[in-house]
């Protein structure tokens, strides 16, 4: 008896549960329709099979208990019942197949009006870039990657001088205008996800994967990486903007072209110490967790930083001065900034020398200082 | 050919042991070599168990879990090693090495397995695997923390917890393991093919026996591709070969810029052409065993076995041709999808099959809900639930939104995690009278089996519709502090979350009970008798209950039937033996 109540409360339980419960798809925003619509087809499905077995079983599990007496039916087989449920099963699986396959077949055909972009993941973030006026992304080469190369452009290929180059987790696109989003990584898996989308793709070192969507509704979503990449995977999120073509041209006119960046665009000139503390930075890896533009990755960002009070765990503050840089090198979990987890490792004098970690600093003050104030360097 | 082994493996001497150490250690009788599986692989699964609790700290209390200590180097290492020990060295090697080394010898009425020594040895590379995997936490660096799937590059580049010593721990582990299965299973299948007694047709074996037979042969195509994976990788990380690494710009990792040429798809298509067969080598001998429960505490013979037998076959063979529906969205040629879903959805009619006929097989029995009863059918919706979810990951179009989401951690522990445990709880509570000679404490087992059965669908059926929000799995924080509440994790999922986690304790804790039932019944349990549950099967026909070394006394029994004359008509007990023959048993 309670286990044919068992088997019904689950069947009864999981039908409410699935119209009651608040967790379902996020608005869609893109024109994946047709994926939603084969998994309505195969919840249905799938549904109706369900409850069908969960009540046979709670209903042969309540009339067929052991009574005194009775004794069992002696039927081996029924050849024309398991042939019959056989061929329903079938027809079944056709009704959830077919839909699947010929949304799928919409899904690997990109059309031909459809833009490319390219989405470039690293650990633990996300750089963009767009073709520019000659329509042609430039090759690349992840040997080429260096602190004044982000992407690693050819710079013998005439294809990429116009490449506009977004390194930054925020992304735009204008609405109902088909991409082709091409994928790479320059270390380890990781994987292209909007919720909204639906529509996902891995990015996988040394080769370049793609999918396609069209953004349908003006908003901001958030990008996540949907492959496990290492410690700082859950930190991997991103933004795309979906804009009007006209706020998107202007954003992208906006952004800097792989001859920009070339020219030194970048604002900041350093001292001898400095741009050594900058190579410091570099070989060590502190930018794939502190940002210097101000986005939240593992750690703390470093614009604003020199100088700056820091909030800290436990509700003290903090100034960010040497003492608190050598530190937060040195022994990185005694202060933690509020909001984030003891993730960076101890970097001992061997790793880091107190040389290296006076450059450090030098870099620091010069690039984050409030001396070295906004002086947006002009265009050539 | 199995007749001409008979009179053989009557005269076969049999060297009983003269010391402790040869009759409970470096045993060669297969019941002592399964016990030594089967607690083995509990042992491990505890600590596995241990592991899924603090994932459900963090998961349900993420601010409680940072403060007590959970990093996500600790909670990465705490999902891989859950994975894989749950996979390989529990599942695995309970369904095959204890359940496959304890039954088959008995249901076939052999004297023992074919190859004892190497039966013996396979146990001691069993269990050394088991130290290796474990060293991983005493080792520099702590073990690897890539997930269970090892996906290279990450897993063997700075950036990834455990990459220096705890991937070669696991590698090596695994590589080990890998012997361990080959040798047992060698065994297996020979003494499957050329040990069964006189009248044992391949078509009168129990279903049991069918399920370990195809799962066996199942591992022994599919793990060496496992095993060469784990070799070339262990070269990519040691010496700088690059089979799975291409050129990589690393931010964490200087020696990466020493790969060039080789390809991360290359790995995952080596792991998943072992790691889907995998599924069904935990899956099949659970259906075989369920199998038999149900038809023994139903009173009623199973339904349909020779479609049960084709629809295992069938099966293990498909198994092979739908592994890349795990890489629906890996960046393989987009065409695969077109076949991959195809074959994965054709394989949903045989297990649609083996459900509708374990249902059919309670339709007009005469059921006694015993506690492996109780385990059989509450394995039997959980398994429904799992298998149509799996519908959807295998429509290649479904899988796009729900792959690396919740809906697949849902999927997959029902499947082949909650599913399995639930038959190898049902075959503990039903063999251990045999093994020991006492029955398990009744009373113990219904607080263990609806604690256990009613928690883990409310653990698990409600995280499907996480998968749905989009909230990605093998995140150790998914809001994070500084950017506030998350569309794809609403406060309400986070509630959820809560609640799960609570449930998931209270199970983790009951399994307690088992533990305590267990032991305490081996000193205090009920004297269980030769058939406790009236079953037909041969292992419940031995001359001694436990079965002494060499099972059958001096001749070995001679089958005369199936294994499912439950309730034969006009017949006076509402059991036949396998061993009666068919003048006798009107009159028995």
């Amino acid at each position: 008896m309670a286990v044919a109540i068992f088997l019904l409360v689950i069947v009864v339980g999981s039908v409410i549960f699935t119209f009651l419960s608040p967790w379902w798809f996020l608005e869609i925003a893109s024109n994946w329709g047709g994926i939603d619509l084969t998994v309505l087809i195969t919840f249905w499905v799938c549904g109706v099979v369900f409850v069908a077995v969960g009540l046979f079983m709670a209903y042969s599990t309540w009339k067929f208990r052991h009574k005194e007496g009775a004794r069992a039916d002696y039927r081996p087989e029924n050849t024309r019942l398991e042939w019959g449920l056989s061929i329903i099963t079938t027809i079944g699986v056709v009704a959830m197949l077919a839909p699947g396959l010929i949304v799928w077949d919409d899904y690997v055909r990109v059309p031909d009006d459809a833009q490319e972009f390219e989405v470039m993941a690293k650990q633990w973030g996300w750089a963009f870039r767009f073709p520019g006026e000659d329509g042609k992304l430039g090759t690349v080469d992840v040997r080429n990657i260096n602190i004044d190369n982000p992407f690693g452009m050819n710079s013998d290929d005439p294809n990429g001088a116009d490449d506009v180059l977004i390194n930054s987790n925020t992304v735009h696109l204008p609405v109902n205008q088909p991409f082709k989003a091409l994928l790479r990584s320059t270390d380890v898996l990781h994987d292209f996800f909007v919720p909204e989308f639906r529509a996902k793709m891995d990015a996988v070192p040394g080769m370049i994967t793609y999918f396609w969507f069209e953004p349908t509704k003006i908003g901001e979503y958030e990008i996540l990486c949907a492959e496990l990449c290492g410690r700082g995977h859950y930190t991997m999120r991103g933004e795309v903007r979906i804009d009007t073509a006209e706020d998107f041209d202007a954003w992208l006119a906006s952004q800097p072209t792989w001859t920009q960046m070339q020219a030194g665009i970048s604002p900041k000139v350093y001292s001898a110490e400095g741009r050594r503390g900058r190579e410091v930075a570099d070989a060590n890896g502190c930018f794939a967790c502190h940002s210097l533009d101000g986005s939240q990755v593992v750690g703390p960002t470093w614009q604003d930083f020199w100088g700056s009070e820091r909030a800290l765990t436990g509700g003290e503050t903090a100034m960010a001065d040497e003492a608190y840089i050598v530190e937060s090198i040195r022994e990185p979990a005694v202060k933690l900034v509020e909001g984030f987890a003891p993730v960076m490792i101890p970097y001992d004098a061997e790793t880091i020398s107190d040389a290296d970690v006076a450059a450090l600093i030098a870099f620091l003050r010069e690039e984050t200082g409030p001396e070295a104030a906004p002086e947006e360097a002009a265009s050539p | 050919m199995a007749q001409a082994e008979i009179p053989y493996q009557e005269a076969l001497p049999l060297h009983d042991p003269h010391t402790w150490i040869e009759k409970y250690w470096f045993s060669q009788d297969h019941k002592v070599i399964a016990v030594q599986y089967g607690i083995t692989a509990m042992a491990v699964g505890l600590v596995a168990l241990v592991l899924s609790q603090i994932m459900r700290i963090q998961i349900g209390f993420p601010e409680f879990g940072a403060a007590i200590g959970i990093t996500p180097d600790i909670y990465y290492q705490s999902i891989t090693m859950h994975g894989m020990i749950m996979v390989i060295y529990l599942l695995t090697a309970f369904l095959l090495g204890s359940f496959g080394n304890y039954l088959i010898p008995l249901m076939l009425g052999a004297r023992d397995m074919v190859f004892p020594f190497v039966n013996m040895i396979s146990y001691h590379v069993y269990l050394l695997s088991v130290v290796v995997l474990l060293l991983s936490y005493f080792v520099p660096g702590g073990p690897t923390g890539a997930g269970w799937t090892l996906y290279p590059p990450q897993a063997i580049l700075s950036g990834t917890p455990g990459v220096d010593w705890g991937i070669i721990t696991m590698l090596g582990s695994l590589a080990i393991f890998i012997v361990a299965f080959t040798m047992g299973g060698l065994n297996y299948i020979t003494t499957i093919l050329q040990a069964r007694t006189r009248g044992m047709t391949l078509m009168r074996m129990p279903l049991s026996v069918w399920g370990i037979f195809v799962a066996t042969i199942l591992g022994l195509l599919a793990f060496p591709a496992l095993f060469v994976s784990a070799v070339m990788m262990i070269l990519d990380k040691l010496i700088h070969t690059s089979f799975f690494m291409p050129a990589i710009a690393s931010q964490f990792d200087s020696a990466a810029s020493a790969y060039d040429g080789g390809s991360p798809l290359l790995f995952q298509h080596l792991f998943w052409f072992f790691g889907h067969p995998e599924v069904y080598i935990v899956a099949l001998p659970a259906f075989g065993v369920v199998s038999d429960l149900l038809s023994v505490h139903a009173r009623k013979n199973i339904f349909g076995y020779r479609m049960m037998v084709w629809a295992i076959v069938f099966i293990g063979v498909l198994s092979f041709i739908v592994w890349a529906h795990h890489m629906y969205v890996a960046g393989m040629h987009p065409y695969f999808g077109f076949f991959f879903a195809t074959t994965t959805l054709i394989i949903a009619v045989p297990t649609a099959i083996k459900v509708y006929n374990w249902t059919i097989t309670l339709w007009k029995a005469n059921i006694r809900f015993t506690v492996p009863m109780l385990f059989a059918i509450a394995f039997v919706i959980t398994f429904v639930v799992g298998g149509l979810t799996g519908l959807f990951l295998g429509n290649v179009i479904v899988d796009v939104p729900l792959s690396d989401t919740y809906f697949v951690v849902a999927h997959f522990h029902m499947v082949m995690g909650v599913s399995p445990i639930l038959v190898i709880f049902g075959g503990i509570y039903h063999w251990y009278p045999k093994i020991t000679g006492r029955m398990l404490n009744d009373t113990i087992g219904k607080w263990h089996f609806w604690i256990t059965a009613v928690g883990t669908y409310l653990i698990y059926f409600p995280m499907h519709y996480l998968g749905f929000v989009g909230v990605p799995r093998r995140y150790y924080d998914n809001v994070l502090a500084a950017g506030g509440e998350s569309a794809f994790y609403p406060q309400s999922a986070a509630t959820l979350n809560e609640w799960i986690s609570i449930t998931a304790f209270v199970v983790g804790a009951a399994q307690l009970l088992f533990v305590y039932n267990l032991v305490a019944s081996y000193w205090r349990g009920r004297p269980a008798g030769d058939n406790p549950w009236q079953a037909t099967s041969l292992e419940w026909r031995t001359p001694q209950t436990p079965p002494v070394h060499g099972n059958w006394g001096e001749k070995l029994p001679t089958v005369h039937r199936w294994a499912y004359d439950f309730s034969v008509p006009g017949e006076k007990e509402d059991f036949i033996p396998q061993d009666v023959p068919r003048t006798e048993a009107a009159r028995s």
